[in-house]
């Protein structure tokens, strides 16, 4: 009897204490959070918000069920990795992040009235939103380069099915071809991918098919890593070369059907051809009215709350981070910022003057690694280098390897934070 | 200049904030989360790079100084180590002594 008034009443007092969170929690008694993107912006920065605070709701909205690195992919391409390594699921993030993740797709944003709407139908409300899109190709900005051009002249520049279609195209190719890179001007994703995926070819061909070659032709004379880059093709690979925009590199068309390139003074004819086109902010950026006529989404760097719409943060990619490049290690170093001051916003306190650093490593081949690591603060409203550089240009085959171990760390470390 | 015994009571007197609060995560220092990208907060993830959480403050301290100083060999910590202050560096090291697994 007693037992049972007993259980009685804690079955109340249970049922009591969930009719009286309910509403509330619906209400979001700490504040609703809604983040749109699950790459190493979105899913960190959702995580962080709710570590920082457990009592905020917070919502990821992603669209697909597995994510797909882009950092290490270009040794997918050259078939030292394989696509598996890149991808990671949301099972293990969703039980111990506790944020709950909608798997559909961000179709608009209303900042007046601050709302969500994705594509099953249902509205989500914020308090605060964080915009992580990642990056969109534009169509627009290379004539002749379509979304159907895409099969024949792969841009691999999100990772995923494009990553094997250009290894597939590297491994089809007969010993003695050309396979072409064309690289954009900048801002783009990842700055010194192009030639790390140049160096990583040009290592797949000398040592698969030496009687083949590839030619990166760059819109641009100058690029991340540059010296270091130079200094190990000089070295290592006779068979790759590099035209500067001074030289007549920049691509002004593309002809897909003829696998051809045109510039300013030639035709660049190839057997594979890589084509990474002009980018922006990705789509639900644009149509949350917080990309600028760049395409691009600017910051306060204090906070990455939009310059243009007020409760909305942007992270990652799509952002315009002053010196800070678009790289996953920036990304999620932008998140951990950004949820401190979303959390502090949310509770009216004043956020901290933030420091962040990016380190970001690339492959020469597969034992030779170089970086690029520097600290930024926010300087006159934007993120200004505080100090850092890139690697030595005269090193030994020690250190190279060294940081190709520890590029290999930093992967197992970031995505084990970000997704694990 | 800093002398040891400022760094020491500097280091101790913020390791106690860190400790004060459940949640860790909420007073690191500006710029202390940046370093988890290389440095794993979780002990399962294989690495060359050494974890930081638990780490002696003192210990890190005079390492960063030292990358800084370009007395310690390093590959990416003397170029990282170049931007942060005396003060950035002390409030690091005592918040990652404070954090437990």
């Amino acid at each position: 009897m007693a037992h049972a008034s007993r259980r009685k009443f804690l079955t109340t007092a249970g049922v009591a204490g969930a009719l009286l969170s309910l509403p509330a929690l619906a209400q979001g008694s700490g504040g609703r959070v809604v983040v749109i993107g699950a790459g190493f912006a979105g899913a960190t920065c959702a995580r962080f918000i709710k570590r920082l605070n457990p009592n905020l709701n917070v919502t990821l909205v992603e669209t697909s069920r597995t994510f797909t690195a882009c950092p290490f992919s270009n040794e997918v391409v050259v078939g030292l990795r394989d696509i598996k390594a890149q991808q990671f699921g949301y099972d293990r993030f969703a039980a111990a992040s506790g944020v709950v993740i909608a798997f559909a797709t961000a179709t608009a944003v209303d900042p007046q009235r601050r709302t969500v709407m994705l594509d099953n139908g249902s509205q989500l409300d914020y308090d605060r939103l964080i915009v992580a899109p990642g990056i969109d190709l534009r169509w627009d900005a290379l004539p002749g380069y379509t979304e159907a051009s895409v099969e024949r002249m792969p841009h691999a520049w999100k990772a995923g099915p494009q990553t094997q279609l250009l290894r597939s195209q590297l491994e089809a190719m007969d010993d003695g071809g050309t396979v072409l890179i064309s690289a954009p001007a900048n801002p783009f994703r990842c700055p010194p991918g192009p030639y790390e995926r140049a160096s990583l070819i040009a290592y797949y061909l000398k040592t698969k098919k030496p009687k083949s070659k590839i030619i990166v032709l760059d819109a641009k004379d100058a690029f991340s890593k540059q010296g270091l880059f130079q200094n190990a093709w000089k070295e290592l690979y006779p068979n790759l070369e590099w035209v500067g925009l001074s030289n007549g590199g920049k691509v002004n068309s593309v002809d897909a059907g003829e696998m051809t390139l045109v510039t300013d003074f030639e035709r660049y004819k190839g057997h594979v051809v890589n084509v990474i086109p002009p980018q922006k902010a990705g789509r639900i950026a644009q149509l949350a009215g917080i990309a600028n006529n760049t395409g691009w989404c600017p910051i306060n760097p204090d906070t990455f709350e939009s310059t243009l719409q007020p409760h909305i943060h942007v992270v990652g990619d799509a952002t315009i981070a002053g010196a800070m490049p678009k790289s996953a290690f920036a990304a999620n170093a932008q998140a951990k910022v950004c949820a401190a001051a979303v959390v502090k916003l949310l509770a009216s306190e004043k956020p901290d003057e933030p420091r962040l650093i990016n380190t970001c490593y690339s492959f020469v081949a597969p034992d030779y690694g170089i970086s690029v690591a520097n600290l930024y603060r926010p300087k006159d409203g934007m993120l200004v280098d505080a100090g850092g550089g890139v690697s030595p240009l005269n090193a030994s085959a020690a250190f190279r390897a060294q940081e190709a171990a520890f590029a290999n760390g930093w992967f197992k470390t970031i995505t084990e934070e970000v997704f694990g | 200049m800093i002398g040891p015994a400022a760094i020491i009571s500097a280091a101790v007197g913020l390791a106690w904030s860190g400790i004060a609060t459940a949640a860790g995560v909420a007073n690191a220092p500006p710029g202390a989360l940046s370093c988890s990208g290389c440095h794993a907060s979780a002990a399962s993830v294989e690495t060359p790079v050494p974890r930081l959480a638990g780490r002696d403050a003192n210990a890190i301290v005079a390492a960063m100084q030292a990358f800084r100083a370009g007395q310690m060999p390093a590959t990416v910590m003397d170029r990282i180590a170049k931007g942060f202050t005396d003060e950035e560096i002390q409030a690091i090291a005592a918040w990652y002594a404070a954090q437990k697994d």
